[in-house]
Parts: structure tokens; C-alpha cells; sequence
């Protein structure tokens, strides 16, 4: 069988292997250590890097130093580790390095807990580090698109030379399902035009997010802002189940979005017209998608493991067509099935939430 | 009769400065950064490693020495510089990579960065220009400003009791058993610059056969920092900071090194390579035959950790998925952990599985009293509940439910070790919900585990938890 049932960590790293990333670099932290475990396993195997640098924000400059090469490289993390490696994503962003980067959602603010939440979206998708720039972000929730999705991002960071980012809350890292093993394909991208590597072709280039004079900033700036609506137009990705009809679209996204999926269908035998509205892509988010469906009769429920932060999204995209409620639970807590479906009674009698 | 010129490792002209003056550097008169620079520009000429030099250039005012040097340059965040350069040499290690600091970014901000790449061997070199203030932002006090030297942040003189004492990072680097060569040199008199070239040429050359970590601190004048005229400041630098920066070699271990030591394996994408790897990586389960499930499972397993909880979830998985079930196992994680019992949810479905976690399991497994408190009232009604009543004291609501009392703990006694009781278990689990045949299951078994001499020993207690529920 060219199956194997393994956690969504570890399908990460086979996808990434099966991408041609070649050089690893991270700092252990739970609920993501697993992607480490996998990468120190497989990259040395394979005549790659793996190294356990000294702090998250080493890990960052290192994958920089890499992708600075044109060689496609990652790093992985959960929460806290991952605003520490705010700085590095914004001088990679703006230096145009295309890589991977995980973050494997846990709970907050401060150390919070291991336990999964969804409690990064803003970081994630607003920017977290300084400057105008974004995270293209990717959002699985099986082991499956662990694999499929983390080999997507290598390919969208280098379509439009940006970090990209693995979006996903500690269930989905945790949690083992059946994989299918990717093939290895070529990387269909050449970088010596804009690449460092250590070889005369590529000695004219220069890896740098610096620009001292204003109007060159700012055209860069625009530079950077016109690539990001082209991905805005062309690479928003979500998924939907029982939409057509339905009077409330609950909107969610990771394992919140599994947990809806299995009550759909109960609600229907309900009599309740739900459907679901997955946004697989974080950034740019499936804003044209909801705003169809906004400008019939619905409700929109967005569900999160946060105090509301996708619903923002939702909101711009509906913009004010139809209400938009929000149910969360946080701080680690998974709302069961049962629970949803009370709030989708709540919500369909107008019963405001929020 | 020698011609001396400009070394051809720098640009003719410096294009990418902005303003007019394109063939002057952006240094302040009486600077040692020129210096600097004009002997690794010379050094790199003259060894042939401009080629393959990659320039990381730092936060500070060498930020922009990419407007200079005619090879690879890489800007780094501030005191990121030989975590950038780590990146570079490990997925190149042909390459020449200089990390090129001043004290704030080096021995500040990028202390830790510092130590590591020493302590890691990278086969890299340092250029750290110690000036003993931070020149780009407005001379503030810098981690080698020495005591009692006044700064924008230290106007009354740097105190021990207040900032802390110039810090010494040779004598430090040189404890660490990795680095292979670190002297400190200075932009000085005639002498002092003949020494710093000599130590400049002897870090690349040790880089370039994979001898190792290679550092040289070089001591530099900061004129406009200082607040001192260029000359002045050049005596000041020889008569006071070497007192404190004593010059000399704290480490040399180039002649005990041998060629190629430090030397990483790197090899570039091979989807051959890697496509016969993830080969292996698949499973070693053998085909099936595809089963359609009568009624889906969503199960939980729970008892103590060390009972196999997790395997028995992993082994009735595997089973689900070579019989082309749609399957999910999720271990007790965060606030699911409760008391130091182990516990995972598994589903197998027809079709396509929404949440992994089993909030109402139809089957329950418990290997201890706990988890049968914690969970009982969970299963709806008709749902299975299989309990090891060897350890399993009460009796789970039998008119409510389905219920197996098997006392697999004692049955995997008889069978050789208490361990394999979840294998006992996963045999009533079998029989009780008819969803495989004991064959199908024990071949799954077969092809999934891994210690070969326990195969026969896992058949018996499959086969006496199974017949156990059969004969009942």
C-alpha cells in the first residue's frame, strides 16, 4: 500500500521531503515537536540540514540564510514560538524569500497551554511582525492536507517569492489518519536571477529587506502590495458542504471545521438548513464566497476555537448584507457536537451570540 | 614594480549607494570598517574565494558593506548574521561564508547566535569589529564600551554597578572545545595592521579547508562615535582598549584540525533519492480485502498509561484502514488528559469522517475503574462497553448497554505477559461487534508488528479474548 497511517506532524515532513525541502531548522516546542522528531529523522537520511537551533528566532534567520539560496527550506512551531519569530518573517517577507513556515496552534496569551486553540489568526493573517506584509496561509485539517497542503505552500511561496504558512491547531498535529506518500516531483522554479547560493552566477544578486531612500521603500512597498492582490484573486482555496440551500452557513476552519462537518447532517434531520463554509486558505481569505451567499436570505455563524478573530473576516465579507454570529470556546476547550447544534437553534430563532 | 590599487573583490563602482559620490564608502573619516574591509577584499582576491563568497553584512554602520564587495551579499536582521550565515553554509558547504559584526550586534543582541554557531563548529567566519560604541544609531554604550567611557547612554561614564563590564567575547569563545582559531587584532599602528592581515587570511584559509569555526576581533576606531579627532582616536584605541582587549590568540587548534573536518554532507534535491526513501516510509501492511462496516465504530479507548491504551487504538486503526475504512485516531491531549489515564477516540467509517474526537462513543474500552466512571454515562444506549474485569470492579449499567466483562489481564497472564492484555482485548472487541473476522485481524496484526518473535504470542491473545466472547 503506498499508505501509512501517521500523525498530522509527521505528514507534514513527508510532504515537505516529497517537495525537495532540503534543510530544516526549529526549536522544540509542544504540540509541534513532532514535526522536529520527523525533519532530525528524515532530512540527515536524506543528505539535508537539520539542525535544533538555539532559539526560534535563530531557527528563522537560519531558514532566511537558506531560502535566501533559492533552496527551499522550513521551520515549525506552536504559538509562543512562533511570535518569536515575528522579526524573521518580516525581513523575509520583505526580502521575498520564499519558505515554510508551521505553526501548530496552542493556548494563549502569554504561555497559555498545550492544549490546541485557533488563537493565531490574527498573528498569522494580519502580520505579526512590523511592516506591510502578509503570510500566505494554509489552514488543514486532516493528515492528509498536513502532506497535500505543506507541498501547495512550497509551491505558492515560490510562485510569488513569500513566506507561507502552515495554519493548524494541535488536534490536527496530534491526531494520526491514513496518508497517502506523495511522489517527489522537480522544483519547476529557477532563482538564479534573484538568489544567493554561493556560485558566481548568482553574485549579482543581493538578499536584503533594506531600502533607505522613501520612494524606493514605497515602491517597493506597492511592489509587494500588487503581488499580494494577484494572490488575493488568484489563490483563495475553501470547501462546502450543504451551502446551496442553507439558511445558517456556519463558517470554520482546522478541526473546528470537522466537528461542524459532523453535525450537518443532524441538523438537516432536524430540520435545520445548515451548511458549511471552510475557508482552506486563511490569507487571502474566501471573501468572495461568502459574500455570494450573503446576498440571499442567511445567516452566518462563524465557530472558532478563539474570542473571535476569522469572524472579522467573515463580517468585512458579508459587509453588514446579513448577520453574522460567532460561537468560540478557548483556553484549550473543543466544543462538542451537541453544542453546536444548540447554538445553531439559538442562532436560527435570532438568538444573537455575540 | 607593484601596482597598487583597488582590490578587484570590490565593485569598480559602488552602484548601489545611493547619492552622487558612487566611488566613495559611506564611513566616516579615521573609521577602521575601510580597513577592514580593503584586507578581506584583498584576502579574498588573492586566495580565489570571491567567487563563492556569500557577504553577510549586519545591523550596524557595515550594513550596507554590500555596496562594496563584487561576490554574494546577504543582508541579516540585527545579530542574526551567523544564524543567516549557518543557513547559507549548510546548504552550501562549498561556499566561503563571512558573518561581519560590530559589538552591539555580535556580543548584544546576537550573544546567543554567537555562541551557538562557535559551539556548533560552523565552518564560517567571524569579522567582529569591536569600537566599543554603537556607531549607526548615535554612539550609545556598546557591550565593549569600557568603564568609565562616556556615551549617549552612559553620559556620566559606563559604572560596573549600573551597566555591567566590557564584555571579553575571545576569552570567552576560546572556552568552547569547537572553534578551531580565534585571535584579536586592531586597526593600530603599521604592525597592528599587518598582524590583522595575517589573521584575516589565516580565518578564510582555515574556512576554506574545512578546518572549522574561524573569529577575529579586530579592534577599530569610531572617530564620530568617540567624539575624537581620527588620530587621536587611533592612539586612544592602542593605549586604552587593549588594556582591557589584551590582542593575541586565544585559540588555535588550525594544525590539529585535520583538512575537510568541519566539512557538512549536503547534497541538492533528488527526487530519485527521495522518492526511494518515502518508499520506505509507507506501510509494511500487506492488501486486504475492503470491508464495509455494518454500523461505524467511534470508540474510546481509555485505562492506565502503560496498558496499551494507545496501541489498542492504533491496532484496531490499522485494521479499519487496510480494510479501506476511512479512520482516525486521536490520543488524550490537553484538557482531555484527566489523572494520569491514558485514553484515545478512533473512528472507522464508510464514509468520510467529521470530528476526530468521540464525544459519544458506541463502543467503549476500559481498562481500569476511572475511566469506566469517566466515560460510562457517555455511551448512548446500545452502545458496547468491553471492561478487563480483572481490574474493572463494578458492573457498567447492563439493561442500558452492551456489556463485556472479560478478564483480559489474567487471560494475558496465562498467555505469557500482562502486557498483551490489549491484544486480548481487541479480540473481544472483534467478536463483540462482528465488524472483522478473527483472520483478517490477525494477519493485519502480522504485517503491523514490528518485534517479529512476539507475533505468535499477540495470535494467542487475540484468539482468547476473541473465543472468550464467542463462547459466552
Amino acid at each position: 500500500m503506498a499508505k501509512q497511517f501517521m500523525k498530522g506532524n509527521d505528514a507534514i515532513i513527508v510532504g515537505a521531503l516529497a517537495a525537495g525541502c532540503r534543510a530544516y531548522y526549529g526549536y522544540p516546542i509542544t504540540p509541534a515537536s513532532e514535526i522536529a522528531h520527523a525533519a532530525a529523522l528524515h532530512f540527515p537520511a536524506l543528505d539535508g540540514v537539520f539542525i535544533q537551533a538555539e532559539s526560534e528566532v535563530a531557527a528563522i534567520n537560519m531558514v532566511y540564510g537558506t531560502a535566501g539560496m533559492g533552496i527551499r527550506t522550513m521551520t515549525a512551531s506552536s504559538s509562543p514560538g512562533f511570535s518569536l519569530k515575528q522579526e524573521g518573517l518580516s525581513y523575509c517577507a520583505g526580502a521575498e524569500l520564499p519558505m515554510v513556515v508551521v505553526n501548530i496552534d496552542r493556548g494563549g496569551p502569554g504561555l497559555g497551554n498545550i492544549a490546541p486553540e485557533q488563537a493565531d489568526y490574527f498573528q498569522v493573517t494580519k502580520g505579526g511582525g512590523h511592516g506591510n506584509y502578509r503570510l500566505i496561509t494554509l489552514a488543514p485539517n486532516g493528515a492528509q492536507e498536513m502532506c497535500d497542503l505543506t507541498m501547495k505552500a512550497f509551491d505558492l511561496a515560490d510562485r510569488y517569492r513569500n513566506p507561507a504558512c502552515i495554519m493548524a491547531d494541535g488536534i490536527t498535529g496530534q491526531m494520526m489518519e491514513v496518508v497517502e506518500i506523495p511522489e517527489a516531483i522537480p522544483v519547476p522554479y529557477d532563482h538564479t536571477a534573484w538568489a544567493v547560493d554561493g556560485t558566481p552566477a548568482t553574485n549579482k544578486n543581493l538578499i536584503s529587506s533594506i531600502v533607505l531612500e522613501p520612494e524606493k521603500l514605497e515602491a517597493h512597498n506597492l511592489k509587494l502590495d500588487a503581488k499580494y492582490r494577484e494572490i488575493s484573486e488568484r489563490e483563495i482555496m475553501w470547501e462546502e458542504y450543504c451551502t446551496e440551500d442553507a439558511d445558517l452557513i456556519v463558517v470554520a476552519y482546522g478541526v473546528v471545521s470537522r466537528i461542524v462537518y459532523s453535525t450537518v447532517d443532524q441538523a438537516r434531520a432536524e430540520g435545520m438548513k445548515v451548511g458549511l463554509l471552510r475557508p482552506i486558505t486563511l490569507w487571502p481569505f474566501p471573501s468572495p464566497a461568502i459574500a455570494a451567499h450573503a446576498a440571499r436570505d442567511v445567516r452566518f455563524l462563524a465557530v472558532e476555537l478563539s474570542t473571535g478573530q476569522m469572524v472579522e473576516d467573515v463580517r468585512l465579507a458579508v459587509n453588514g448584507k446579513a448577520p453574522v454570529d460567532f460561537y468560540g470556546r478557548c483556553g484549550g476547550m473543543v466544543p462538542e457536537g451537541a453544542e453546536l447544534l444548540e447554538q445553531y437553534r439559538k442562532v436560527m430563532e435570532g438568538v444573537v451570540s455575540s | 614594480m607593484k601596482v597598487y590599487e583597488k582590490s578587484p573583490s570590490f565593485y569598480e563602482v559602488f552602484e548601489r549607494k545611493s547619492g552622487p559620490a558612487k566611488e566613495a564608502t559611506h564611513y566616516c573619516p579615521g573609521c577602521g570598517h575601510g580597513n577592514v574591509h580593503k584586507m578581506i577584499a584583498e584576502a579574498l582576491e588573492d586566495m580565489n574565494l570571491t567567487p563563492r563568497t556569500v557577504f553577510v553584512s549586519p545591523v550596524g554602520c557595515s550594513v550596507f558593506a554590500y555596496y562594496y564587495f563584487d561576490c554574494g551579499n546577504t543582508q541579516a536582521a540585527h545579530g542574526r548574521a551567523p544564524a543567516v550565515a549557518t543557513g547559507v553554509k549548510r546548504a552550501n558547504p562549498n561556499s566561503i561564508v563571512i558573518s561581519y559584526q560590530g559589538d552591539g550586534d555580535l556580543a548584544a543582541i546576537g550573544t546567543a547566535e554567537t555562541i551557538h554557531a562557535a559551539n556548533r563548529g560552523e565552518n564560517i567566519t567571524v569579522f567582529f569589529i569591536n569600537n566599543a560604541i554603537y556607531g549607526m544609531t548615535g554612539g550609545q554604550m556598546a557591550p565593549t564600551t569600557l568603564i568609565g567611557q562616556r556615551s549617549a547612554t552612559t553620559p556620566r561614564g559606563r559604572i560596573e554597578h549600573v551597566h555591567g563590564n566590557p564584555i571579553r567575547v575571545c576569552e570567552m569563545l576560546a572556552t568552547l572545545p569547537a572553534p578551531t582559531y580565534i585571535e584579536r587584532v586592531a586597526v593600530g599602528n603599521s604592525k597592528h595592521v599587518m598582524k590583522m592581515r595575517k589573521a584575516i587570511r589565516k580565518a578564510l584559509k582555515i574556512q576554506s579547508e574545512g578546518r572549522g569555526y574561524s573569529f577575529v576581533e579586530i579592534l577599530s576606531p569610531c572617530p564620530t562615535g568617540w567624539k575624537m579627532d581620527p588620530t587621536v582616536s587611533r592612539d586612544w584605541m592602542v593605549d586604552e582598549m587593549t588594556k582591557v582587549f589584551p590582542l593575541g590568540v586565544f585559540k588555535d587548534e588550525s594544525e590539529n584540525v585535520d583538512e575537510g573536518t568541519w566539512d557538512r554532507v549536503y547534497k541538492p534535491f533528488d527526487t530519485g533519492q527521495v522518492n526511494e526513501y518515502l518508499d520506505r516510509l509507507k506501510t509494511s501492511m500487506t492488501e486486504g480485502e475492503p470491508i464495509v462496516l455494518k454500523e461505524n465504530l467511534h470508540c474510546k479507548f481509555a485505562g492506565f498509561g502503560g496498558q496499551g491504551i494507545l496501541t489498542l487504538g492504533l491496532f484496531l486503526s490499522q485494521i479499519g484502514m487496510r480494510a479501506g475504512q476511512q479512520v482516525s485516531w486521536f490520543p488524550a491531549y490537553g484538557p482531555e488528559m484527566r489523572g494520569g489515564t491514558a485514553n484515545c477516540s478512533v473512528n472507522l467509517s464508510n464514509a468520510r469522517i467529521g470530528s476526530p474526537l468521540v464525544d459519544k462513543p458506541n463502543v467503549l474500552v476500559v481498562m481500569n475503574q476511572p475511566s469506566l466512571d469517566a466515560f460510562e454515562h457517555a455511551v448512548p444506549d446500545g452502545g458496547l462497553i468491553i471492561a478487563d474485569s480483572t481490574i474493572v470492579a463494578s458492573q457498567p449499567d447492563s439493561k442500558r448497554l452492551r456489556v463485556v466483562m472479560i478478564p483480559a489481564s489474567k487471560i494475558a497472564d496465562e498467555v505469557g505477559t500482562p502486557k498483551i492484555a490489549n491484544v486480548v482485548v481487541l479480540g473481544a472487541l472483534a467478536a463483540a461487534t462482528g465488524a472483522f473476522s478473527p483472520e483478517y485481524c490477525m494477519e493485519t496484526l502480522r504485517s503491523v508488528i514490528k518485534k517479529k518473535n512476539l507475533i505468535e504470542m499477540n495470535m494467542e491473545a487475540f484468539r482468547r479474548g476473541y473465543d472468550f466472547v464467542k463462547n459466552q
